[in-house]
């Protein structure tokens, strides 16, 4: 249970600040805590929501992503698909929505963020489609017609 | 992590510890002259799956996802499939028969009114 108490995200997420400082090589990282550093940093980043996560989905016609980006505007979410690679991004901007209202407990994040997403077969970029309901962004992927697995008949002679 | 020490003091390690099926939703807490407004981010959930109560000056919040079915085999999940929960003691000034809530694109706003208090009168003098 919470009490009614001032709290504020801290601005900056450790292991974010030690990434960028690169105190460690990468490669000693993986074998000291057998995980890369960058994985370190994007695990704490998606705990801290400040990028939204992901979920990818793949069936026989369709790759499908899914992004929670939750109370935000059609108009500030950006999804575009370019040589093989789907992007996720936007803004998630602060607004003052209760008047004379002071702030007495900031978790949420805001700001800019981007996802981007490499597809491992070819994709029909001209029918990419993309719909926003309930807070979760999703993305419907149609496979090329090359790309899609194929029965192949054994003839018996 | 710099967030441990800062999450240990507000949210009690029993709650963290229990190995609950639930996911606590990032909130943020406003405070006006005459209402608190509380926004709870709960992607995946819609107006059927918000249960909110009070009760004995607490007020829990209950988000359910969707049960979709998942559109093909995962490659990435990154995303919890846990329900939300949350539970927040409320002041004494809150008015809890006249608590409202709404949710729009999973999130959630609460607004809680202060009782109205009796504004000063002047007393006549016959």
């Amino acid at each position: 249970m919470n009490g009614l108490m001032k709290w504020r995200r801290p601005a900056l997420g450790a292991w974010s600040g030690l990434n960028r400082l690169n105190i460690f090589d990468d490669e000693v990282a993986q074998q000291l805590l057998g995980t890369s550093l960058a994985a370190l940093s994007h695990a704490s980043d998606l705990l801290t929501g400040r990028v939204p996560a992901l979920d990818v989905f793949e069936d026989k016609d369709n790759y499908v992503v899914k992004a929670e980006l939750p109370g935000m505007k059609r108009e500030d979410i950006q999804v575009s698909f370019h040589e093989g690679s789907l992007s996720i991004s936007g803004e998630r901007k602060s607004e003052q929505k209760h008047k004379d209202a002071e702030i007495y407990r900031a978790e949420r994040y805001y700001g800019q963020f981007e996802r981007t997403v490499t597809l491992p077969t070819a994709v029909a970029a001209d029918k990419v489609s993309a719909q926003y309901k309930d807070g979760v962004l999703t993305v419907t992927l149609p496979k090329t017609e090359e790309a899609k697995p194929k029965q192949i008949n054994v003839s018996v002679n | 992590m710099t967030n441990t020490t800062v999450e240990q003091n507000t949210q009690p390690a029993t709650e963290r510890r229990a190995n609950t099926p639930y996911v606590a939703p990032d909130v943020n807490i406003f405070e006006a002259p005459d209402a608190f407004y509380l926004e709870a981010e709960m992607p995946g959930v819609g107006k059927d799956g918000l249960e909110i109560t009070v009760e004995d000056r607490e007020i829990t919040l209950l988000g359910r996802r969707h049960a979709d079915a998942a559109p093909g085999q995962a490659l990435v999940r990154e995303s919890r499939a846990a329900d939300y929960r949350r539970v927040f003691e409320l002041d004494p000034d809150i008015d809890t028969a006249r608590v409202t809530a709404k949710i729009d694109q999973g999130m959630v706003t609460v607004t809680l009114p202060k009782v109205e208090k009796v504004k000063p009168r002047k007393v006549l003098v016959e």
